[in-house]
């Protein structure tokens, strides 16, 4: 067989080595992520103890005297999640169950692009949305409220990741196959019941991965948090004082002008790899999970 | 079997694998140059799989191996030399469900010579190709449309078309008439018929009566084995293995 | 049988399913209400050909709204080849094997960090390794690495749901795996990947956290000029203006937000038209 010069053949290796370049980039991002927080991190470490960072209870790098705990940070991103997933859980939930076992298609044509406006809002957003709206109505059912508070802005977290449940746990309810609904139908069961008794269980993993993935979201939310959570890092579980998250305080070292390679520069990336480690490790987790569920229906 | 001018293509010791599954298990077997092969067997039997061998298909599919030689016209082509999409471009395929792309009528006949870089007038060669696959007085005034539009049988021959346009020697036809109506499935037979004066054909199909109809020679596989191969007549009215007989009869499969 | 109560129970627990989703509906007509309400009397023209400034009554948009094309345009210069790139390579080149399973979980990965973790990086990479500075060329290839993931899951999605008969027809005629791609794969898979790819431009320009981070500046009285030019963008305007204590400024916010809301609607809008407008092509 004689080989023919073939003019649209000939690059073809030259271009899968770019399309391979191309898909690199994503390594070398996460590369990157993780090169640059563990620079800074471990620059940090030199000055601050591992032991004080951990547990010493006040976070105070901006002014003296210094202290460098980030246990305050910790409660204060743990209890926006918290309370975020008070929230987004049942609800979204809820939503999911209603559109996968109720709802006849055209509610779902309705309802499911209107979802998906309140997962395109702008983070920022809803930070306006916490401090103008929701904090006021706090306020007036409890007074001694402060303007910048744990539960408004743990409750706009929330109402942003409910698309982010609403759409993953109906994905993985979509999934479980018909015929066992039927097999409930058939056997007397109610409407209520097929959803309890068998959709819900049979879509467990798949609706906790998104409950992980959520959280993870929640804990990376940055705008709502700094808008309306406040930036006074203490150690309390009163979610009508202000305090300070992870990604909040990030925001506010970056805001002033912080000289580079100072302490005050460093705690920046040694917050940041604390946040990337908890996200990180949550994500893993999610993702597992709904490949493991994804392998049993498909 | 040694290669002639008479013999187009031809398997030698040819064993298939999907990973742990041996699919065709030491096959030889000669093609005839301008006749119609079928090959026959219940479905699981390796026909399909056997005729993907011929153009190199099976190695699109992850964990598949081959060995053993498939002789084209003297030369075998799974040589590492051989270049696959050169083997593609001399031996046409057909497939099961009719699968056009979704471009215009003209675009799909003219794919493969616009991939294989062909250097003529294109509007001819696809004139040429519709009026060889019985299309061309059906769709001659709408080329542009999308090939979507057209019938389950007409997106067939269109499929029939797009293969002849690659001036192809071989014709490989897996089941072409399985998604068709009975009316599409004739005009599809009888096309084979005109179709052989110039190309060779190799044709898998489960349906016996069809194999009869259209076929020169018949090749009865079975559990990925040659049972029985030889003029179509013969065949289906004398076979001279048992196994062939029960299937030919509807005795199983 | 205790019919009765079984039926109460069903009637009561749909009640539940549907307060639910009207807890999520009515949070963002809250939203929109609130919004308009406070924005629209601002809104005119002067506010978007404005430059910031400390006087509510005459403060606009036209940098941030400027800054925010910028950052548009050049973002979706270097997301989507790579990201359409990658997402072809993982698609219909890489094998199916340990590295390429690696490569998949690290996008899924990189979807979940956090947009302010980009800024560190923008900030360490761009900024200050490779000397960009606080420019929007800085943010916008923040922002790409940013959308990347949602490019490429996208991209990858759309060309997972072309037939495999289709390619199956393209090899038999000849074709190389790039003909293959190029040919029929690509354009049979682009209304996704146009979907996708506004998704992605439209996360690009509603972040905020992340230009803090590269230190997009919040007061900004020119508009950009070239890629390595200072710049400001809409949200971290609307930021800038809600977190002043002032009431005026509150209400330019809401005027602005509901500029960028337009500015994203017009872009969803605009995925819908191109979906819409290619099944009709390829259908007909």
């Amino acid at each position: 067989m004689k080989s023919r010069i073939r003019p649209s053949g000939r690059y073809e290796g030259l271009i899968i080595g770019v399309l391979f370049l191309c898909a690199v980039v994503s390594v070398l991002t996460t590369a990157g992520i993780i090169i640059t927080l563990l620079r800074e991190t471990i620059g940090f470490f030199r000055e601050v103890s591992i032991l004080e960072f951990i547990t010493e209870t006040r976070w105070t790098p901006l002014f003296d005297p210094k202290h460098f705990g980030i246990l305050p940070l910790i409660t204060g991103t743990l209890m926006i999640t918290a309370g975020a997933a008070l929230v987004a859980l049942p609800v979204g939930t809820a939503t999911a169950l209603y559109l996968s076992e109720y709802a006849s298609d055209g509610v779902r044509r309705l309802l499911k692009p209107l979802l998906e406006v309140l997962a395109g809002i702008p983070t920022v957003v809803y930070g306006y949305f916490a401090l103008t709206l929701v904090t006021p109505a706090i306020r007036s059912l409890f007074p001694e409220t402060n303007i910048f508070n744990a539960a408004g802005a743990a409750i706009v977290v929330g109402i942003m990741i409910i698309p982010m449940v609403s759409s993953l746990s109906e994905d993985a309810m979509t999934a479980v196959p018909r015929s066992l609904r039927e097999a409930a139908f058939a056997l007397g069961a109610t409407r209520r019941e097929v959803s309890t008794g068998v959709v819900l269980p049979a879509a467990l993993s798949g609706i906790s991965a998104s409950y992980i993935l959520a959280v993870s979201r929640a804990i990376g939310e940055t705008m709502i948090v700094t808008l309306a959570a406040g930036a006074t890092p203490r150690l309390t579980l009163n979610p009508l004082e202000s305090i300070q998250t992870m990604t909040a305080y990030i925001v506010q070292v970056s805001l002033g002008d912080t000289p580079f390679g100072s302490i005050e520069y460093r705690t920046l990336f040694a917050v940041g790899m604390g946040l990337f480690t908890l996200t990180f490790t949550l994500n893993i987790a999610g993702a597992l999970i709904t490949r493991r569920y994804r392998e049993v229906y498909q | 079997m040694s290669s002639t001018s008479n013999q187009v293509l031809g398997a030698d010791g040819l064993n298939l694998w999907y990973g742990t599954h041996h699919v065709l298990k030491g096959i030889t077997l000669g093609i005839t140059r301008h006749r119609v092969t079928a090959l026959i067997g219940p479905s699981g039997c390796g026909k399909s799989s056997f005729l993907r061998c011929f153009n190199r298909m099976n190695e699109l599919i992850p964990e598949s191996r081959v060995e053993g030689r498939i002789h084209f016209n003297g030369r075998d082509i799974n040589d590492p030399e051989v270049d696959a999409t050169e083997v593609r471009h001399r031996i046409g395929m057909v497939f099961q469900k009719p699968n056009p792309f979704p471009k215009s009528i003209f675009d799909n006949v003219a794919f493969g010579p616009r991939v294989n870089g062909y250097r003529g007038d294109l509007g001819e060669l696809v004139e040429t190709s519709l009026r060889r696959a019985a299309l061309w007085d059906e769709v001659h005034d709408r080329l542009g449309q999308s090939a979507l539009a057209l019938s389950g049988g007409q997106q067939q021959r269109l499929c029939i078309a797009r293969a002849l346009a690659v001036e192809p020697e071989v014709l490989l036809m897996d089941e072409p008439c399985s998604a068709l109506d009975p009316a599409s499935t004739a005009k599809i037979e009888d096309l084979i018929g005109e179709l052989k004066e110039r190309y060779s054909i190799i044709i898998v199909t489960h349906n016996m009566q069809q194999a009869a109809r259209v076929s020169d020679q018949t090749a009865f596989l079975l559990e990925g084995e040659i049972v029985e191969y030889g003029r179509t007549g013969g065949i289906f009215t004398r076979p001279e293995d048992p196994r062939t007989e029960d299937y030919i009869t509807g005795r199983f499969g | 049988m205790k019919r009765r109560a079984r039926r109460e129970k069903d009637r009561i627990f749909k009640l539940f399913l549907v307060l639910a989703l009207l807890a999520g509906v009515a949070a963002l007509l809250l939203l929109l209400e609130e919004v308009l309400r406070k924005g629209l009397p601002w809104l005119d023209f002067r506010f978007l050909t404005s430059f910031p400034s400390r006087f509510p009554e005459q403060a606009g948009i036209k940098s941030a709204l400027a800054g925010t094309l910028w950052l548009l345009g050049l973002t979706a210069m270097f997301a989507i080849p790579v990201g359409v790139g990658a997402a072809v390579y993982l698609q219909e080149f890489a094998g199916r094997n340990r590295p390429t399973a690696f490569l998949q979980l690290n996008i899924s990965n990189l979807a979940g960090v956090p947009s302010i973790v980009y800024g560190i990086l923008g900030l360490a990479v761009f900024v200050r390794a490779l000397a960009l500075g606080r420019s929007v060329l800085a943010g916008a290839l923040t922002m790409s690495l940013l959308v990347l993931p949602i490019i490429i899951v996208a991209a990858q999605e759309a060309m997972r749901a072309v037939p495999g008969s289709l390619r199956d027809a393209a090899f038999a005629l000849g074709a190389t795996r790039w003909q293959a791609v190029r040919r029929v794969v690509l354009p049979a898979a682009l209304p996704g990947i146009l979907t996708g790819i506004i998704l992605a431009l439209s996360r690009a320009i509603g972040e905020t956290a992340p230009l803090i981070m590269i230190g997009a500046l919040t007061f900004v009285p020119f508009v950009p000029a070239g890629p390595l030019d200072a710049f400001t963008v809409l949200p971290i305007q609307i930021f800038n203006w809600t977190s002043r204590p002032r009431e005026e400024f509150r209400l330019i916010a809401a005027a602005g937000i509901i500029v960028l809301l337009g500015v994203l609607l017009t872009m969803n809008a605009g995925a819908v038209w191109l979906r819409n407008r290619y099944q009709r092509r390829s259908e007909s």
